[in-house]
């Protein structure tokens, strides 16, 4: 009966939506004032009952109701209660269950925080998400829905995937989605102002930080799924170019984008309708991403289960939602002139730079990850593109994008001058190069050409990032939410740049054959199996090595590698031990058993691979914090139009179309 | 210069810039891109001997041999209708077994040995390369051995990647 409660509230939800959609969307457009009313309290009513279709799930997965047959296939009575809850999105059905309870909350929190917008104009973006949301539900009801029954019900369920069994990927798809349906405010707000037929400086003001939490949210989940891929899969990368990953990556290179390409709409008034295309691109890259995962069509090592239903319907829905807000932009666009000028060496300068390596980057990315796609579509054979080809295309746009990065962040706006920061600037690229030559000539020996760029870039715009916090603290002057965010992002990007080229540079790694006390050299460091015993947790078996690593005579570190094999579904796992410090990991996995009491061992040192998640943590606190700026929570009257209060929102359109100041002919009743 | 004049300028420059961009990345492309080749295609020589290439069918039961206590093993990977012998040393992936699905990257050696440098393999127990997965069938008389479209659903849509490098 339970399961039941569940399914009904997800159709009450999808109707509640359409409704949302509807009035948020045609009211506005025909000018009926009072249909705006519907709006608020159908979003609340979304968020109700999507909440009450997850709840009723948790429940079924937390009481092992082995009858709901999603429950029987990702779960197991032997299963901890942490995971059984986090195996709600551990499979197809439910993570689009999450996804849709995401938008809900995402879009209940535009309705609370943004009352000071005008009404017209909140409903119509409320009414867009509705769309979205629409299309979402009537997927997972029609093709995917979690709460259809098993009949007989499963003695046990199969249980969850042991490889999703771990803390991180319990918080990593939340996080994900998060970021891609945070992207689709944005869109809204772009739609919105489409369909308004005016952007000014106050949109770009009210969309900066639904964008910006939305980017953080993003980074977080990407930087979640590279730390889980590197110490759970067992074999100790952080990044594979894999389509799945690049499907999450470009939606954030895009949403960076979006992010600065908004800073100059708020700032000048300029580049709007670049901004429109990039929130529109942003959130479409997040569709295919769903796409590329959901519909099985890519070739990857792990692609899905195909079902062409479902891969059918997110194309089109894809080609429904991007069509039509294409279609509107075509439309639209023509009418948001902006005519000022700006100097070459000017911020604004800096920021088209950035956004046209940023799309070059992200280019260079969709086309790795649909060459193959299209190459078999075409009949030119089955091929794959690996990071042969990603690392060098990719570094392409991006090393010259932090060299500007350093510099451009103490541009001025309009005025080509860096004025009082040449100096400070200078000297932080000096540092930079000093440093660089001291890593590369005299602590380690020289690797290859990208070492020092990579190192010296990266040392130079974290240094950069920091001049102008340091110079207002030294004159008194206050550090507003938004420079300290600004500053912290970019010291991140900074310490990113400088770690990726640090680990791809110094890393010693090697596959070993060892015995019980027997070493191997691995560079500089020695490993040495110590000892291997029986191993039993809560729903597997296996065995646990122990290897101590020495570098220089000297114990650095002891490892406990782990090899499982899970009860229900008689798979094997990989626990990879590391030592994980600062500063560098050490890392070692077991590999099988080799036969002569041998074990097939992988050994890698990898110095300061920490700082390449801390660096994306940095960049998402920093967006955060600067989203967090006060200018953004201040009701601020846009100058052409004053926002319409609910009281004025209840008049009749005749009353209103005066407040409605300089709204193009046919948008408004 | 003239505000119009500086538009061309700009206009030009990124258009060069994006262009010269495209030219490099196209070249990286067609150098690095990777062709996928079953055993019967491998075996009608139209695979490239001495480039990078991937091999995909199914490990034949009963061929993986390996050398006590080394890193050094050989397989067969099949796609029922024709074998290539294939030479790996390292660590091979959790799910590598006999009569499972295999994808191998490597080169073609002049004696017909495959000379794996990376092997993957899938990341469940009903997931089949959808590569392999068609080889096979083609030569199968359209009988799977496993079937496809069993499998279970992925972990997310986050980084799942079962890759296996091995290192020099």
């Amino acid at each position: 009966m339970i399961p039941e409660i569940g399914h009904f509230a997800l159709i009450l939800c999808l109707l509640v939506s359409v409704l949302q959609a509807f009035f948020g969307i045609a009211g506005p457009a025909l000018g009926r004032d009072r249909w705006l009313a519907v709006v608020g309290p159908a979003v609340t009513a979304q968020f109700v009952m999507v909440s009450a279709a997850m709840g009723v799930l948790i429940y079924a997965f937390v009481q092992n109701d082995f009858s709901v047959e999603y429950v029987a296939q990702n779960s197991n009575s032997a299963l901890p209660v942490f995971y059984r809850v986090s195996a709600l999105w551990g499979a197809h059905e439910g993570s689009l269950v999450l996804w849709s309870w995401i938008l809900a909350s995402w879009t209940l929190a535009v309705a609370l925080l943004s009352r000071q917008l005008p009404a017209r104009f909140a409903a119509r973006v409320l009414g867009v998400l509705g769309i979205v949301s629409v299309g979402f539900l009537l997927f997972t009801l029609a093709t995917s829905n979690p709460f259809l029954r098993l009949s007989p019900a499963a003695p046990d369920g199969r249980d969850l995937n042991p490889l999703l069994q771990d803390p991180a990927l319990a918080i990593h798809p939340p996080m994900l989605y998060a970021g891609y349906v945070g992207f689709a405010v944005a869109f809204a707000f772009a739609c919105a102002a489409m369909l308004e037929g005016r952007l000014d400086q106050a949109w770009a003001r009210w969309t900066r930080p639904w964008t910006t939490v939305a980017w953080a949210f993003l980074s977080v989940g990407i930087a979640l799924g590279s730390w889980w891929a590197y110490y759970e899969l067992g074999w100790g990368g952080y990044w594979f170019w894999d389509p799945v990953e690049n499907a999450s990556f470009m939606p954030w290179l895009v949403g960076t984008a979006l992010i600065h390409s908004l800073a100059v709409t708020e700032k000048r008034g300029l580049f709007k309708s670049w901004t429109l295309l990039l929130a529109i691109l942003a959130f479409s890259l997040s569709l295919l991403g769903t796409f590329l995962v959901r519909s099985g069509v890519l070739v990857s090592v792990h692609s899905f289960a195909a079902d062409p239903a479902r891969g059918t319907f997110i194309l089109a829905f894809l080609v429904i939602m991007i069509g039509g807000a294409l279609t509107l932009y075509a439309w639209r666009a023509p009418l948001l002139k902006s005519n000022a000028g700006f100097e070459l060496t000017s911020r604004e300068s800096f920021l088209l730079f950035n956004n046209i390596l940023l799309m070059v980057a992200t280019a260079t990315v969709f086309a790795g990850t649909m060459a193959p796609l299209i190459s078999d579509a075409l009949g030119l054979g089955t091929l794959s593109v690996g990071p042969q080809y990603f690392n060098p295309v990719f570094l392409l746009p991006t090393l010259p994008l932090v060299a500007l990065a350093a510099v451009g962040i103490h541009a001025s706006w309009k005025k080509g001058r860096i004025g009082e920061r040449r100096g400070p600037l200078l000297l932080a690229l000096a540092i930079a190069v000093l440093l660089t030559l001291a890593v590369v000539l005299g602590a380690y020996e020289g690797a290859r050409v990208l070492t020092p760029i990579g190192i010296g870039l990266g040392i130079w715009l974290a240094l950069s990032a920091l001049i102008d916090p340091i110079a207002r603290l030294r004159r008194g002057i206050r550090i507003t939410p938004a420079i300290f965010g600004m500053a912290l992002a970019h010291l991140g990007v900074g310490v990113f740049v400088l770690s990726i080229a640090v680990v791809e540079s110094y890393t010693r790694e090697r596959d070993v054959a060892l015995a019980v006390g027997e070493s191997a050299r691995v560079g500089e460091f020695e490993y040495r199996f110590l000892d291997l015993d029986p191993l039993e947790g809560p729903n597997y078996d296996g065995v646990k090595g122990t290897i101590a690593v020495f570098e220089n005579g000297k114990q650095i570190a002891l490892l406990h590698p782990e090899k499982r094999e899970y009860w229900v579904q008689r798979s094997v796992m990989t626990e990879a031990g590391i030592d994980m410090q600062l500063t560098r990991d050490v890392f070692g996995a077991l590999g099988e058993d080799l036969g002569a009491g041998r074990w097939s061992v992988r050994a890698q040192v990898r110095p300061l691979i920490s700082f390449v998640w801390l660096a994306a943590f940095l960049m998402a606190l920093g967006g955060v914090i600067a989203a967090c700026d006060r200018r953004y929570r201040v009701a601020l009257p846009s100058p052409e139009a004053a926002p319409v209060t609910p009281v004025a929102a209840a008049l009749p359109a005749s009353a209103r179309s005066a407040a409605a100041g300089d709204v193009l002919p046919g948008s408004a009743g | 210069m003239t505000p119009r004049r500086r538009r061309i300028v700009l206009v030009v420059g990124i258009l060069a810039g994006v262009s010269i961009a495209g030219a490099l990345a196209l070249r990286a492309f067609q150098e690095n891109v990777m062709f996928f080749f079953d055993p019967t295609q491998v075996a009608a020589g139209e695979a490239p001997t001495g480039e990078r290439f991937r091999l995909g069918g199914m490990v034949r039961p009963g061929t993986v041999e390996r050398r006590s206590g080394s890193l050094d093993m050989n397989f067969v990977v099949t796609d029922f209708k024709r074998d290539v012998p294939v030479r790996y040393s390292g660590v091979v992936p959790d799910l590598f077994r006999e009569n499972q699905g295999v994808v191998a990257h490597g080169r073609l050696g002049a004696d017909g040995v495959f000379v794996a440098d990376e092997i993957l393999a899938k990341h469940d127990e009903n997931y089949m390369p959808p590569e392999v997965a068609r080889a096979i069938k083609d030569k199968h008389g359209g009988v799977m051995p496993v079937d496809p479209g069993k499998a279970v659903d992925p972990p997310s849509p986050g980084a799942v990647p079962l890759n296996l490098k091995l290192n020099p």
